[in-house]
C-alpha cells in the first residue's frame, strides 16, 4: 500500500478559548489537487499551517509520506508554500528569490542560477531574473513565488489563498495555469481558499471546513450535487436550504432539503404546476440581472426566501412584475435531503 | 472670511505648500546649514599666534596642526575607537531587545518595553552621568557587588588591563564605555525595533519553509532587512559618542576626547579655528560611514 502524501490524525489546535481545529482527520493521496474550502475562521488556514510546520497541533499527529512530522520544524519538511502575500524577499532579485532554497542548502552559484532560470522559464518569467519583486505586477509576483516554492521539487506544494490578491481575469488565467502545472509536475497540491468556485474548478477533492471541523469531503461534483449538510449546501453553489414546517409541507418529511436556484422554475401566480413537480407559492421580491442569467428572490413564508436562477436566453416568457404572486416548481428528484445542521 | 481664504487656497496647491514650508526651510537654511557653513569656514581661518586673534584669510594650517600634532591625532583616534566600540556594543545588546519588541511581545508587553526604553531619556542627562560616577566608584555599588560575590579579583584583573583599565571603574575607559553604552542604547533600540517591525512575519516563515535554519534566516533575511534601522541607530550612537564632552570629563581616564577639545578650544583657549576643525572630523566620519552603509545596501529596502 502506498502512503498518503499527507495525513492528519485527530489534529487539534486551539488559540486561547477559540478552537481553530477540532480533531480533524484527513488523508491526501500523492499527486492529488486538494482544496481546503471554508469561510474565514473555519480552520482551513490553521490546517495548512500545521502541514507546513509553522504551527504545532495541541493534539493529534501529522504524517508526510507515512513519516510522523508533528514535531519537525518547517525547514526539515519536504513541503513548500506559496504565501498569500507571496512573501518575496524585497532585498533580493527575482532570481535570488527563486534560488533561495538552493542557497541555504549550499548549492554552487552556477547550478543555482541555471536552475533558477529553468524555473523562471517554467512560469514564463525567463527575462525577469534581474528585477526586484517591487518591480513586478501582482500576477508576476505570484508566479515568482510559485517558482521559488517548486525549485526544490517538493513532494507537496501548499498554496494559501494563492489567487486572492489578483483581479478576476488574472485569477481565471492563473487557475488554468496552476491546474496545468500540477498535472505536468505530478506534485501534490493543497490549496486553501474561501472561493467555492475556485475550489470546484481546480481541485480533485475538496474538504469543506466549518467551525474547526470538516463538514464534508468529496469531489467537486459530489459536493455540488450531493451536499450532506445545510452548511455545505448553502456555502457551495449557494443552494436554497428549506427547513422545518415548510420542508414538511412540501416533502412530507420533517428533515431539511436543498434545492439549487437553477433547478427551480418561476411561473406566473395561479398557473398550474407541471405534473409530478413540487410547487409552492410566493411573492417576487426582487430580480438581479447578471448577464447570462438573472437571480430572483421569492418570499415563500416568514422565514424563507428562495433564490431562483433563470437563464437569460431570450425566448423565455417575461417575468411577472416585482411584488407579484408567483408559483415556484421543481422536480422532486432534484431536491437533496440533508442531515439536520 | 475664513471661507474666502480657503476658497483662495483651493486649487493653488503649490502656493499653499510653499507657504507652509517656507518658515521651516528658512529656519533650517539659515540657522542650521548657515551656521554649519560658517563653522566650516572658521576652520580654514588663520589665527595670530601672538595676539590669538582670528585672521580671516584662508589657510590649511589648522588642519595641518590637527593631523600632524601627535596629541591631536591621539584624541581623534581615541574618540573614534570609543565610538566604534560603543556602537558595536549597542547594536549587539539592542538587537535581541528590539527583535523581541517587534516580533514576540504582546501589545501590553510592547508598550511596557517602549516606555521602559524611553523612560531614562526623560531624566536629566547630567544626573545620570553623575549617578554613574557614583555607581562605578571605588567604593560604589558595582565594586560592592563584585566583593559580596567574592569576585574582587575579577574586577581587579579587569582593571589591570592595559590602556582600558585604571584605578577604579569610574576612572577607566571601561567605565566610560559602560556609561556611553547605557546612554545611547535607546537611540539604537528604537530605530532597530521600527525597522524589524516592518519585516512581515511571512518572510521569516517563507525562509524556514525554503529550508533555512534559524541562523540562516537571521543572516539572509532579518539582518539585511534590519540594516536601515541598524544604520540609523549606529549614526546616533556613533555621532553622539564622537561629539560628547560631558561623559569623558566626568567618568573615565584623563585622556581628551573630540568633544572636550572643541569645548576647550572655543572656550578657554579661544582657538576657534582648531575647535572648528575638530568638529568637522565627526561630520566627515559620519558622511563616510553613511556612504559605506549605502554601498552595503542598507537603504535599498527603504
Amino acid at each position: 500500500m502506498t502512503n498518503a502524501a499527507i495525513e492528519l490524525q485527530e489534529a487539534s489546535r486551539a488559540f486561547g478559548a477559540v478552537v481553530a481545529l477540532d480533531r480533524v482527520s484527513l488523508s491526501i493521496a500523492p499527486g492529488e489537487f486538494f482544496a481546503l474550502l471554508g469561510p474565514s475562521g473555519s480552520g482551513k488556514t490553521t490546517c495548512l499551517r500545521l502541514i507546513a510546520g509553522f504551527d504545532r497541533p495541541d493534539g493529534g499527529r501529522i504524517l508526510l509520506d507515512g513519516e510522523d512530522v508533528t514535531d519537525t520544524p518547517p525547514y526539515d519538511r519536504n513541503v513548500n508554500t506559496v504565501f498569500q502575500d507571496y512573501a518575496l524577499f524585497p532585498h533580493m532579485t527575482v532570481a535570488e528569490n527563486v534560488a533561495y532554497s538552493l542557497r541555504v542548502r549550499r548549492v554552487g552559484a552556477a547550478e543555482r542560477s541555471r536552475r533558477a532560470l529553468d524555473m523562471l522559464e517554467l512560469v514564463r518569467l525567463g527575462d525577469f531574473g534581474e528585477r526586484r519583486p517591487a518591480q513586478l505586477s501582482g500576477g508576476q509576483r505570484q508566479r515568482v513565488a510559485l517558482a521559488r516554492a517548486l525549485i526544490n521539487q517538493p513532494k507537496v506544494l501548499l498554496l494559501d489563498e494563492p489567487l486572492g490578491a489578483l483581479d478576476l481575469k488574472l485569477r481565471e488565467e492563473m487557475q488554468a495555469e496552476l491546474k496545468h502545472l500540477q498535472q505536468r509536475l505530478g506534485i501534490t497540491f493543497v490549496f486553501v481558499t474561501h472561493d467555492q468556485g475556485e475550489a470546484l474548478s481546480m481541485a480533485d477533492r475538496v474538504a469543506v471546513f466549518s467551525r474547526g471541523r470538516i463538514e464534508q469531503l468529496d469531489t467537486p461534483r459530489g459536493l455540488y450535487t450531493r451536499p450532506r449538510t445545510p452548511f455545505v449546501a448553502s456555502f457551495v453553489g449557494s443552494a436554497n436550504v428549506v427547513e422545518g414546517a415548510l420542508a414538511e409541507r412540501l416533502t412530507g418529511r420533517r428533515e431539511p432539503f436543498a434545492i439549487r436556484p437553477e433547478l427551480i422554475e418561476v411561473l406566473p401566480g395561479g398557473a398550474a404546476a407541471p405534473a409530478g413537480s413540487v410547487a409552492c407559492d410566493g411573492t417576487l421580491e426582487d430580480v438581479l440581472y447578471h448577464g447570462a442569467s438573472s437571480r430572483c428572490h421569492v418570499r415563500v413564508d416568514e422565514q424563507t426566501v428562495l433564490a431562483v436562477a433563470r437563464a437569460e436566453s431570450g425566448h423565455l416568457a417575461p417575468l411577472p412584475p416585482q411584488g407579484a404572486r408567483v408559483l415556484l416548481a421543481w422536480r422532486p428528484e432534484n431536491a437533496v435531503h440533508l442531515a439536520a445542521g | 472670511m475664513l471661507r474666502s481664504v480657503s476658497t483662495f487656497f483651493h486649487g493653488r496647491n503649490a502656493f499653499y505648500v510653499s507657504l507652509l514650508l517656507l518658515p521651516p526651510l528658512l529656519w533650517l537654511g539659515t540657522v542650521y546649514l548657515g551656521s554649519l557653513f560658517t563653522l566650516l569656514m572658521q576652520s580654514f581661518y588663520a589665527i595670530d599666534e601672538f595676539t590669538a586673534r582670528i585672521v580671516p584669510e584662508l589657510t590649511f594650517a589648522t588642519y595641518r596642526q590637527l593631523f600632524t600634532h601627535p596629541a591631536n591625532v591621539d584624541i581623534v583616534v581615541r574618540t573614534v575607537l570609543m565610538a566604534v566600540a560603543v556602537t558595536i556594543a549597542c547594536a549587539t545588546i539592542a538587537f535581541p531587545v528590539a527583535n523581541y519588541m517587534a516580533r514576540y511581545a504582546g501589545p501590553k508587553m510592547k508598550a511596557f518595553f517602549y516606555v521602559g526604553v524611553m523612560l531614562p531619556m526623560w531624566t536629566s542627562y547630567l544626573v545620570k552621568v553623575y549617578a554613574w560616577r557614583l555607581i562605578l566608584a571605588k567604593q560604589g555599588i558595582v565594586s560592592w557587588g563584585f566583593a559580596s560575590l567574592g569576585a574582587e579579583d575579577t574586577l581587579e584583573n579587569l582593571l589591570k588591563t592595559p590602556v582600558v583599565g585604571g584605578p577604579s571603574l569610574a576612572s577607566s575607559y571601561i567605565g566610560m564605555f559602560i556609561v556611553f553604552v547605557y546612554m545611547w542604547l535607546p537611540f539604537m533600540i528604537l530605530p532597530l525595533a521600527a525597522a524589524l517591525e516592518r519585516v512581515p512575519g511571512s518572510l521569516l516563515q517563507a525562509s524556514a519553509d525554503l529550508g533555512a535554519r534559524p541562523g540562516q534566516t537571521f543572516r539572509n533575511v532579518v539582518l539585511p532587512l534590519a540594516l536601515p534601522g541598524l544604520a540609523a541607530g549606529s549614526v546616533f550612537t556613533f555621532s553622539l559618542t564622537l561629539g560628547d564632552y560631558i561623559i569623558p570629563s566626568v567618568v573615565g581616564a584623563p585622556g581628551y576626547f573630540i568633544g572636550m577639545m572643541v569645548y576647550q578650544q572655543q572656550g578657554t583657549a579661544g582657538n576657534m579655528p582648531l575647535a572648528a576643525a575638530f568638529s568637522v572630523v565627526p561630520i566627515v566620519l559620519i558622511a563616510l560611514y553613511l556612504n559605506f552603509a549605502k554601498r552595503l545596501g542598507a537603504f535599498d529596502a527603504l
